[in-house]
């Protein structure tokens, strides 16, 4: 992914399977969120792919100006795949969901509408019979729905509060329900325990494995508080200015000398 | 159970208050002179509350800054003019004085109607496939602009044959020959256009309370959770700018009905002003507030403040009321409301029973301003 003349994210490769926990650390500025994006559909990664279950969902190889300005590798890789952008909301609807960085609820909206919202994507009505309430029934199913999922997210209490009147951590939760309404097989966390402290980040750790085991679900967060990618995930992701640097199991991250020059030396600061 | 028995009953007392609002309508109709002032402004103000309300259904609800409101009036003013329009009429020189008409044929009043807002969502459908990839200003400044191209493309005298070129449509199919089924009695035209209208607003009610309105405000919300969220931006933003102009162009039509004759160059930008006004003074947000607005402005642009033009009605031999007073005295009231009321008149909320009986309850919360003092006086006295 290069943006003007800066590559963001260079011949980055990752793999993430199903069932597993799996973080993407770096520094600061790493392309953390860009590689995110990518996936997501937010941006049109400038060379490379992206495959789900599968199939292609997405491809772009350099092209137009970008073919002469292009300073990333693997120029030539990709050059025969057709291109293919997805804009982000076909990408959901496949089944990948995400979390934002900087809270990103609908704050006009109440807890529970914010919820309900997200099931509109898999509801099967169109605009006419969702008017004249000839879908009555589906939109009774999606409100028992979210009402369900509110309970087992211990936020039906706040249901009717306006989404962005929570506290910080139960609005990261909130966000985390609305991305799990739109039924995702693969659950993009981007830094979900971000301004927590620590015991807030154990609960959210456990919440996670629970959640994935409930919606069986496969996770890729990216997250900067140590502990808790240590103690949750099964695999780990090092990038650093856009390039990968090591990738393993946290016992190996933790011992990899690369990791701790470029990373966890820094992290002390945090 | 408590909320829902509440609900049911408010339902009721809405539904009490429009049969109510029609009965009344009526009556007045069917004593009063016909001429009277008070029904121009009830028309005029009902059906500029149908056209607020679908532009607050792109603005309010959906974010969309859009200003091709009057636009998509002309064209649905126009689809009705021509298609009623006696095909009598057509053929002799009183309309078309220098074209020959193109369309042979003539509709009946309700089959217009809902073709005049048919027609102007497909303008809709197809000036929103490049407009709506625009944002904020962007996309005002190119429906403003869609709008005067439209304007300029009726007046075109190419287009001579269909819409007469710039010169006055008249004569076109109105509610003086309707009657009230099994009577001989007049059907009373305010009652029509509250009915139409009234039927209009509800869809949009209705709309905007399912699962699609919904949608709509997460986009105006945040565009770019509403995506990550599997909302088709540019499906829903098409849908709701299509929706909102076939909306507007059923009040073109109506207005064309209401007014007798039409003419391309009422529809200027001017007029998608006032309706913006209406929605901002309203309370962008609320379906209520446009309605609200929409005959206040009215009533005051055309009858309230009306003594203030005719210099007759001066005192005291001082001379400033004259011809166009009224507008400095407009303009005045209308800063005022939007210095305080910021939001306008009803914010982003709507009319509710609940409201208005807490507020007979408690006026101005005077009420709980008290009993909030008094209790913080407690505290501190207790402290103390």
């Amino acid at each position: 992914m290069q943006f003007g003349g800066v590559v963001a994210v260079n011949n980055l490769s990752l793999e993430v399977n199903r069932g597993e926990i799996v973080a993407l650390i770096g520094p600061n500025g790493a392309g953390k969120t860009t590689a995110f994006n990518c996936i997501t559909g937010v941006y049109e990664p400038t060379n490379g792919q992206v495959f789900f279950e599968d199939s292609l969902i997405v491809a772009n190889h350099p092209r137009g100006k970008m073919k002469k300005a292009y300073q990333g590798m693997n120029s030539e890789k990709y050059l025969r795949t057709k291109t293919i952008a997805p804009t982000p909301d076909q990408i959901t609807r496949l089944g990948i969901a995400r979390t934002f960085q900087n809270i990103r609820l609908w704050k006009s909206m109440t807890v529970f509408d914010n919820v309900l919202t997200a099931k509109h994507m898999r509801a099967r009505h169109n605009v006419f019979t969702a008017t004249f309430r000839l879908s009555a029934a589906e939109e009774r199913r999606m409100r028992e729905e979210t009402l369900a999922l509110l309970e087992e997210q211990n936020l039906a209490q706040f249901k009717d509060e306006l989404a962005t009147s929570l506290p910080y951590g139960l609005q990261r939760r909130l966000e985390i329900a609305r991305a799990l309404a739109t039924e995702p097989k693969l659950l993009l966390l981007d830094e979900p325990a971000a301004g927590m402290n620590p015991q807030e980040t154990e609960d959210l750790g456990r919440f996670i494995v629970q959640i994935k085991e409930k919606y069986d679900l496969t996770i890729f967060m990216i997250e900067h508080h140590m502990d808790l990618v240590m103690r949750f995930s099964d695999r780990i992701y090092v990038i650093d200015f856009g390039k990968l640097i090591a990738k393993g199991t946290p016992a190996e991250i933790q011992a990899n000398p690369q990791v701790i020059e470029a990373y966890l030396g820094v992290a002390d600061d945090e | 159970m408590e909320l829902r028995k509440n609900s049911k009953k408010d339902g009721l007392l809405t539904a009490a208050a429009l049969i109510l609002l029609f009965a009344v309508l009526l009556t007045m109709e069917l004593t009063m002179k016909s001429t009277s002032i008070l029904f121009t402004v009830l028309k005029k103000g009902v059906i500029y509350a149908l056209v607020a309300v679908s532009m607050n259904l792109l603005n309010g609800f959906t974010g969309l800054f859009s200003l091709g409101q009057a636009g998509f009036m002309l064209i649905g003013a126009y689809t009705y003019a021509i298609l009623t329009m006696p095909v009598a009429v057509k053929l002799s020189d009183s309309v078309y004085k220098y074209y020959d008409c193109a369309i042979g044929f003539e509709l009946g009043i309700l089959p217009s109607l809902i073709l005049a807002g048919l027609i102007a969502a497909f303008f809709a459908a197809l000036i929103g496939l490049p407009v709506l990839r625009l944002k904020s200003d962007y996309l005002a400044i190119a429906t403003l602009g869609f709008a005067e191209i439209l304007r300029a493309f009726f007046q075109w005298d190419a287009m001579g044959p269909v819409t007469n070129g710039a010169n006055v449509m008249r004569q076109y199919k109105d509610l003086t020959k309707l009657r009230i089924p099994f009577t001989d009695i007049r059907f009373p035209p305010t009652l029509f256009c509250f009915l139409v209208s009234g039927i209009c607003i509800a869809i949009i009610v209705l709309l905007i309370n399912s699962s699609y309105g919904r949608a709509f405000k997460a986009i105006r919300d945040d565009e770019i959770a509403a995506e990550a969220m599997g909302i088709n931006l540019f499906k829903h933003k098409e849908m709701s700018f299509v929706i909102s102009s076939f909306f507007a162009g059923i009040s073109g039509a109506l207005l064309a009905m209401f007014q007798y004759t039409v003419q391309a160059a009422q529809f200027k930008s001017a007029m998608t002003y006032e309706i913006l006004l209406i929605v901002v003074i309203g309370g962008i947000g609320s379906v209520t507030g446009s309605c609200i607005a929409s005959f206040l402005f009215i009533a005051c642009n055309e009858w309230w403040l009306r003594f203030l033009d005719e210099s007759a009605n001066n005192i005291l031999g001082l001379n400033i009321l004259r011809s166009g007073f009224r507008k400095v005295v407009f303009s005045v009231v209308i800063m005022i409301i939007v210095l305080f009321f910021s939001k306008g008149i009803m914010g982003e909320r709507e009319f509710s029973w609940a409201r208005l009986r807490a507020f007979f309850r408690d006026p101005f919360g005077l009420r709980t301003r008290r009993a909030k003092k008094a209790a913080s006086g407690g505290e501190v006295n207790g402290n103390g």
